[in-house]
């Protein structure tokens, strides 16, 4: 393997775990207010995923880093061209990390209403906006000569992307269902299991036709990699359907959470070798090997990461240890 | 305004705002960390109460400078495009060595400092912070590596029309690196330093649990005295390598167009008339810029005119002079501030012998006025080092306007839309922000909350 393949490996490893840890957290984002229906019960969810989340956002960031280092013309192109669906998604997060470290520290209702409302909107508009990014990286997009995209806003929006961006927000709805179940106590993880199976269902519903779509798509060379990644992606997360229905609630999350992990891995080994598809012509499309920064860099840039992401590994995994307790109504409750 | 000025504009905006809260965010974690450490080493409660207080503030400050990060970290392809394109090979090195060795640290740690309090031991608990103020410091450590490029390009080669790496160490032991990081990461200890002075002294002002406030204001006032003298010392060293390092951008930093003689006086302050290439109504020390430049009595400095023509013989046909008002302005500013918050830290020192300083209220009061000072000087700072650096975006590589996004990928017009959003969005943060700060700080110091214990179902339980 050489570094380039590996630099696509590992940032595809870097948007595994953005959208494990992250999609999670984006669903509770999404639903906590609607299944708290008091205060404290939302502060419950909130505080569920309160010491955790900003390390989980920072995946997000390393992987953006790690494109501008590895792949600095794939950086360029994708936010230069994606730009207003990037802009938006950007309000939406800084909407939403301090709406989630704000809202608690007022107790006049307006304000955490507004607070509350801040942090539905802000996890939504991200989990649908990588939805759309994603399946418009799969799908192709006008990128000219000169690496430059040429579309607008509108070419992203196409009906493909927005199934995909609707089918991320029901999957991570469902993930982040998954997660309150187990995670808390009391009404919420009560609600959460009320809701999580519908959302399991809807999610292997969106996924089966958003799989079906994908085959569809002409110049996707669907070898057979991606495809039956898919395929386990789609039977992980009906399977978590089946163990929340026999009440093993950490297997569930696991499993869709695997699913997830797997749904990532699909579109990135669609794209291989490329990074960004040329809808106009082939030839423009970026590739590990055009877009990349040069092998010495690569080179410093593979010591670095293989030197900190164990250590960085460790003291997450540690973190999720210390706070491995479930959230009730009368923990300590800093959110 | 053009698509090149609106870039300019944003990237202007969103960065000195963030910027108003990075430095609180540096600095205020390691005073929290020296507050926490007091509190392991002696045991004494009040320590952990001061501390619970200022890590209420931190975190407020915090949020904001966290979210505004995430723009930072993308909008160089946003608006940049072509300049990622052509330094992405250098500058996305230490970016994303920032998100791996430092955000990732202080986020992790900041987790289990916030809500760990009961969770984890107290070494545990004073670990984290520790823990936060090196990622901290490591993320400005990394940033500024990659700005150090921008003003001083170390370690490149050019292949293809594009800056490639050729030596990692070179980018790490840049000099220019070395005489940025120190001064912008003093500066941000100085910036919280004050904010601690400040606001301890609004507390005792308001009698507001005095006795604990004094300890903060004690630790705050020597740490104002320290950090500002240092900031100065490194400051002038830093001004010392630019006469060589960016002739050009120090040159207009004084608003000196022709050479000056061989005895160089400098300009405290003046009226800069950038059409007739003169300062109006300067008042003048004699040889001290000769001596801020060189450390010597005497000797020349090239004026822009002089540096104007050799870098045409050398770059081609332009305008290498930068906006002079802006840059000679913003340097005397800073100066201004920073010599303010050394007399007020120095003030402050001298009356806490005897606690002399609780019941001065003139002296409390103007602690509270220097609250704004560290601001302005950081802002301005960073406006006389990136305008100063113009026309250029890399120092004599790349041009500011060659490393915009291509107009066909960006129009103005997005970069409108997402200037008039990220403005709203910006200002709404900063009312609620400072709505907070307020609100806690007038809340002052409480006791730690409620002790919490586990029940018998192995949960935790506030006992009420």
């Amino acid at each position: 393997m050489n570094l380039n393949v590996l630099w696509f490996v590992l940032i595809g490893v870097l948007f595994v775990g953005y959208f494990f840890l992250e999609g999670f957290d984006y669903g509770v984002g999404m639903i906590y207010q609607f299944l708290g229906h008091s205060d404290t019960e939302r502060r419950v969810a909130l505080n569920a995923i309160g010491p955790t989340w900003g390390a989980n956002e920072v995946w997000l960031i390393t992987a953006g880093g790690a494109i501008f280092a590895a792949f600095p013309e794939w950086y360029a192109t994708l936010f230069s061209g994606f730009y207003l669906a990037l802009v938006l998604m950007l309000l939406g997060l800084i909407a939403r990390g301090v709406a989630l470290e704000y809202r608690s520290r007022h107790d006049n209702p307006g304000w955490r209403r507004m607070w509350d409302w801040a942090l539905t909107i802000g996890s939504f508009i991200p989990a649908l906006l990588w939805g759309v990014a994603v399946a418009n990286l799969v799908r192709g997009v006008p990128i000219n000569s000169q690496m430059n995209f040429t579309g607008n806003l509108l070419t992203l929006l196409n009906p493909y992307a927005l199934w995909s961006g609707l089918a991320m927000v029901v999957v991570f709805l469902a993930h982040g269902a998954y997660f309150l179940s187990m995670k808390t106590r009391g009404m919420i993880s009560y609600r959460a299991k009320q809701v999580v199976k519908p959302l399991g269902y809807g999610a292997v519903a969106m996924v089966l036709v958003l799989l079906l779509w994908t085959a569809t798509l002409k110049d996707l060379r669907l070898a057979a990699v991606p495809a039956l990644v898919g395929l386990a992606a789609l039977i992980l997360i009906a399977a978590a359907v089946v163990a929340m229905t026999k009440n093993r609630i950490r297997w569930a999350f696991f499993l869709h959470g695997a699913g997830i992990a797997l749904l990532t891995v699909s579109f990135f080994a669609a794209m291989f070798p490329r990074v960004m598809i040329s809808s106009l012509n082939p030839q423009w499309s970026l590739t590990i090997y055009n877009a990349a920064s040069n092998s010495y860099t690569l080179q410093v840039m593979t010591i670095v990461a293989l030197t900190m992401v164990p250590i960085v590994l460790a003291y997450q995994v540690w973190t999720y240890w210390i706070f491995r307790r479930r959230v009730g109504t009368k923990s300590f409750m800093e959110y | 305004m053009s698509q090149l000025g609106l870039a300019r504009l944003q990237f202007g905006v969103t960065t000195v705002y963030h910027f108003f809260f990075v430095p609180i965010t540096i600095g205020l974690a390691v005073l929290l960390a020296i507050l926490e450490s007091m509190y392991v080493a002696t045991g004494n409660e009040d320590y952990k109460i001061l501390t619970k207080f200022w890590g209420k503030l931190f975190l407020i400050n915090f949020a904001v400078g966290v979210v505004t990060g995430i723009l930072q970290e993308f909008q160089f392809g946003l608006d940049w495009a072509n300049y990622s394109r052509f330094v992405g090979d250098i500058f996305g090195a230490p970016l994303a060595i920032e998100a791996l060795a430092a955000f990732f640290l202080e986020s992790t740690f900041i987790g289990i400092w916030q809500f760990g309090w009961e969770q984890v031991s107290k070494r545990v608990h004073l670990l984290a912070i520790w823990m936060v103020a090196l990622g901290t410091t490591l993320s400005g450590f990394w940033i500024l590596t990659a700005n150090s490029f921008m003003q001083e390009p170390v370690g490149y080669m050019l292949v293809n029309g594009k800056a490639e790496m050729k030596s990692f160490g070179d980018l790490l032991v840049n000099p220019q690196l070395w005489v940025e990081f120190p001064h912008t990461i003093v500066a941000a200890y100085l910036t919280a330093a004050v904010f601690m002075l400040a606001i301890s002294a609004y507390q005792i002002l308001h009698h507001r649990n005095p006795e604990l406030f004094k300890k903060s204001f004690k630790l705050a006032s020597v740490a104002v005295l320290v950090t500002g003298i240092a900031v100065a010392l490194i400051g002038d060293q830093q001004a010392t390598h630019l006469v060589t390092a960016q002739p050009m951008k120090m040159a207009a930093a004084e608003a000196i167009w022709q050479n000056t003689p061989n005895h160089a006086p400098w300009t405290v302050i003046g009226v800069v008339d950038s059409k007739t290439h003169k300062i109006q109504d300067a008042v003048q020390i004699p040889d001290l810029l000769s001596i801020l430049a060189y450390k010597h009595l005497s000797g020349s400095l090239q004026g822009m005119n002089t540096l104007q023509a050799k870098d045409v013989q050398q770059y081609g046909q332009g305008n290498y002079v930068p906006p002079v008002a802006p840059t000679f302005y913003a340097f005397r500013v800073m100066i201004l501030m920073g010599v303010l918050m050394i007399l007020a830290g120095l003030w402050a020192t001298i009356r806490l012998r005897g606690e002399k300083f609780l019941d001065n209220r003139r002296l409390l009061k103007v602690m509270i006025w220097t609250l704004p000072m560290p601001y302005i000087a950081n802002a301005s700072g960073w406006i006389m080092t990136e305008v100063g650096r113009q026309p250029w975006v890399v120092y004599g590589l790349l041009s500011t306007a060659r490393g915009v996004s291509p107009a066909g990928t960006v129009p103005a017009f997005d970069i409108w839309t997402s200037l008039v959003l990220f403005s709203a969005i910006y200002t709404a943060l900063a009312v609620a922000a400072v709505f907070l700060f307020k609100k806690y700080t007038d809340l002052g110091a409480t006791p730690a909350k409620a002790p919490v214990e586990s029940g018998e179902d192995g949960y935790l339980h506030v006992v009420s």
